[in-house]
């Protein structure tokens, strides 16, 4: 048998020399740093994420019926007369949240340890545009069982558009294909959702992993490895710091997958709505166009984005303000490199002003997305009583968009002009003995 | 500082932050709910949904459908035979493996309540088993309302109350009117009690929405069923990842 696969393995060479090189070059001789620590597991949790959409994909597709008549009663179809669809529907919407979750923590990761500052802009450009096309796809899912709130969702998002001057309201026509998100809506929506972006999506990870593999992985300590000493176990060459991805990172990494599936599986089987955050209440009502829930709002993963552009009041006769805000919210991430001009990448050796600014930065992410779900709506009246709820949500949602935005105006200001004060960075990884 | 203080330095944040997400997201859910009585429901016993199922086909499928729903997957749901239900349940003539239609016509209900009764199948999940459990103890008498009820839950409701023979006949102490605002109610009183005592007309109504939160969700049977040998499995594997972790990182120095 084993003669059988090394002639087969011959065969194969012969014809495609470059095939298992291939193969050593991204697993077993990709050196990575040897101190990568819980966050680095996050970027092959995503990968799994994403192996999950597509594969539960194809089967949910098997049994939807992609037209405004039929989608709901075909996801219940799937929920209740498919055999296991419930459980495809649920890794298919779990995953969705949780794929937000794996990637907010990847790309926080990649900003406190300065992965995205030279010689890995690439990287990071290539993972931004993953991001955003991941949006993309999300709200186009989110749209598909065509339940309320995915019509009032795609009817609020889609008009966002509509503030642009002049062609705003003939674009919301052409994207929507008809005055309201309608059957012709739901049909080009799905064929994005399961066809064009998912092609661009898996081109661009296959981009974002060359990307990477060509200049080699950041660590914890942010020094780079191929700089450092030569010569490990393996290869002469190699760094001393490196070691072989396969087999050391595929174990380590199956331990976060382990932990990753278990409390996937905890919210599959028994939170599956997750209390309302994963699959909203109102979304198990049909879309109706002449019932409004009773507060609109995206799913959570948007409330940050989705507050900005609440927050920014419109002038000069126009609401668009707010929507340049919002992908401006995203753009200004796209230039992180740019904007941090300091040389050292880890947070661990940066100044203090590096990381309180991160800190708010966070916390203003978090206290948007609260005021994008509507939680700050709720929680004023009860913590303080008889107050002008919009006045005061307004002051704090724009005081955190000004935060937001604040932290790349001071990281630029910080590092361009030298006010901060770095400690000494090691010459090598920190575990080393 | 050692190795290990390092080591919980760097986890602090990560597991403080998961932490907080978590305790942040259950008391929003806890504010949702809206000070709303606790339902009691459990999908897991069979009896309360038979129970539930029985209230359901007596009381409510002459408006409201569950066109979602098969009486076959609930004769094998609910531990039923064919006969159990085709004789007790199936009051509209459908057949086994078909869903629970109602026989009342949609265009002739809209004109009789102003409003076609919903179908539900999903109630549970739209609404929550809190809010239909409350609605079901909050109908009284209001001879102002076309049809004689009102709702504290859902006020002015279009629905009538068909479980008042069980529960008797409730009626609202209003408060005092402030100044240009309508009265509202201050609490309902029994004025008539019914067939059953509060205490079993609570229990029926937690049955009944018990056997709703089943219909909205039949797969949450499974879930539990299977949920816990998946996550024990998951828990071995996990298990042995990280002894083969282990056994592979010893040469890393």
């Amino acid at each position: 048998m084993a003669n059988v696969f090394t002639s087969i393995g011959e065969w194969v060479n012969e014809r495609a020399p470059n095939m298992m090189p291939a193969y050593r070059k991204h697993m077993t001789e990709y050196y990575a740093p040897k101190n990568f620590n819980l966050w680095y597991y996050f970027g092959s949790l995503a990968l799994l994420v994403l192996v999950n959409q597509i594969v539960t994909g194809i089967f949910l597709t098997m049994n939807y019926n992609p037209s405004a008549a039929g989608a709901f009663a075909s996801v219940e179809y799937i929920m209740r007369d498919v055999e296991w669809g419930w459980l495809i529907r649920y890794m298919h919407s779990t995953g969705a949240s949780l794929f937000f979750v794996v990637v907010f923590l990847h790309m926080f990761r990649g900003i406190m340890y300065g992965s995205y500052k030279k010689p890995r802009e690439l990287v990071w450009l290539l993972g931004m545009l993953i991001f955003l096309v991941l949006m993309a796809e999300a709200f186009m899912g989110y749209v598909l069982p065509w339940g309320n709130m995915s019509f009032w969702g795609a009817k609020v998002i889609i008009s966002l558009f509509g503030t642009i001057p002049y062609i705003g309201g003939d674009l919301v026509e052409w994207i929507m294909g008809d005055f309201l998100p309608a059957d012709a809506t739901l049909n080009r929506f799905f064929a994005l959702h399961v066809i064009a972006l998912p092609i661009v999506l898996l081109l661009l990870v296959v981009l974002h992993i060359a990307a990477l593999h060509e200049v080699g992985s950041n660590n914890p300590d942010g020094v780079e490895i191929k700089k450092g000493p030569k010569g490990n176990r393996w290869d002469a060459l190699k760094p001393t710091d490196g070691i072989p991805f396969h087999p050391y990172y595929t174990v380590k990494d199956l331990v976060g997958v382990g932990f990753f599936l278990l409390i996937a599986a905890f919210i599959i089987f028994f939170a599956p709505t997750f209390g309302g955050w994963f699959l909203e209440h109102d979304n198990f009502i049909p879309a109706n166009n002449l019932a409004t829930p009773s507060h609109i709002k995206p799913v959570w993963y948007f409330t940050p984005f989705y507050a900005i552009v609440r927050m920014i009041p419109s002038f000069l006769g126009s609401a668009v303000w707010g929507v340049i805000a919002m992908f401006g919210s995203i753009a200004v991430l796209f230039l992180m490199p740019w904007f941090d001009r300091g040389k050292v990448k880890s947070i661990r050796y940066r100044g203090t002003g590096f990381k309180v600014a991160l800190g708010l930065f966070v916390l203003s992410f978090f206290m948007l997305g609260a005021v994008g779900a509507g939680i700050t709506a709720e929680v004023m009246p009860v913590w303080f009583g008889d107050i002008d709820v919009t006045f005061w949500e307004n002051l704090f949602g724009r005081v955190m968009t000004v935060i937001y935005f604040g932290f790349f105006a001071f990281l630029w200001a910080y590092t361009y002009f030298g006010w901060e004060k770095t400690k000494p960075v090691p010459e090598r990884v920190t575990t080393h003995d | 500082m050692t190795k290990r203080q390092l080591l919980m330095k760097r986890y602090i944040f990560p597991v403080a932050l998961a932490f907080s997400l978590i305790v942040g997201s259950a008391s929003v859910q806890a504010s949702e709910e809206g000070g709303l009585p606790h339902a009691g429901t459990n999908v897991q016993d069979q009896a309360s949904l038979q129970r539930g199922a029985k209230l359901f086909f007596n009381y409510c499928v002459g408006c409201h459908s569950l066109k979602y729903m098969r009486y076959e997957r609930i004769a094998s749901d609910l531990g039923l035979t064919e006969q159990d239900v085709m004789q007790n349940l199936n009051f509209t003539g459908a057949k086994f493996g078909e869903t629970v239609v109602s026989h009342m016509p949609e265009e002739s209900a809209a004109k009789w309540f102003g409003k076609a009764p919903p179908d539900l199948s999903l109630e549970v999940r739209a609404k929550g088993a809190d809010w239909v459990y409350a609605y079901l103890n909050s109908f009284y008498l209001d001879p102002s309302r076309p049809v004689g009820w009102n709702n504290t839950v859902f006020p002015n409701a279009s629905m009538p109350f068909p479980l008042w023979e069980l529960q008797g006949l409730q009626t609202a102490e209003m408060k005092p009117a402030k100044a240009g605002e309508d009265p509202a109610v201050e609490k309902l009183v029994l004025s008539q009690p019914g067939k059953l005592t509060p205490a079993q007309f609570q229990q029926a109504t937690r049955d009944l929405t018990s056997f709703l939160e089943y219909a909205s969700e039949p797969a949450a049977l499974q879930r539990h069923h299977y949920g816990i040998w998946v996550l024990l499995f998951l828990a071995f594997f996990t298990l042995l990842a990280a002894m083969l972790k282990k056994e592979y990182w010893k040469d890393v120095h």
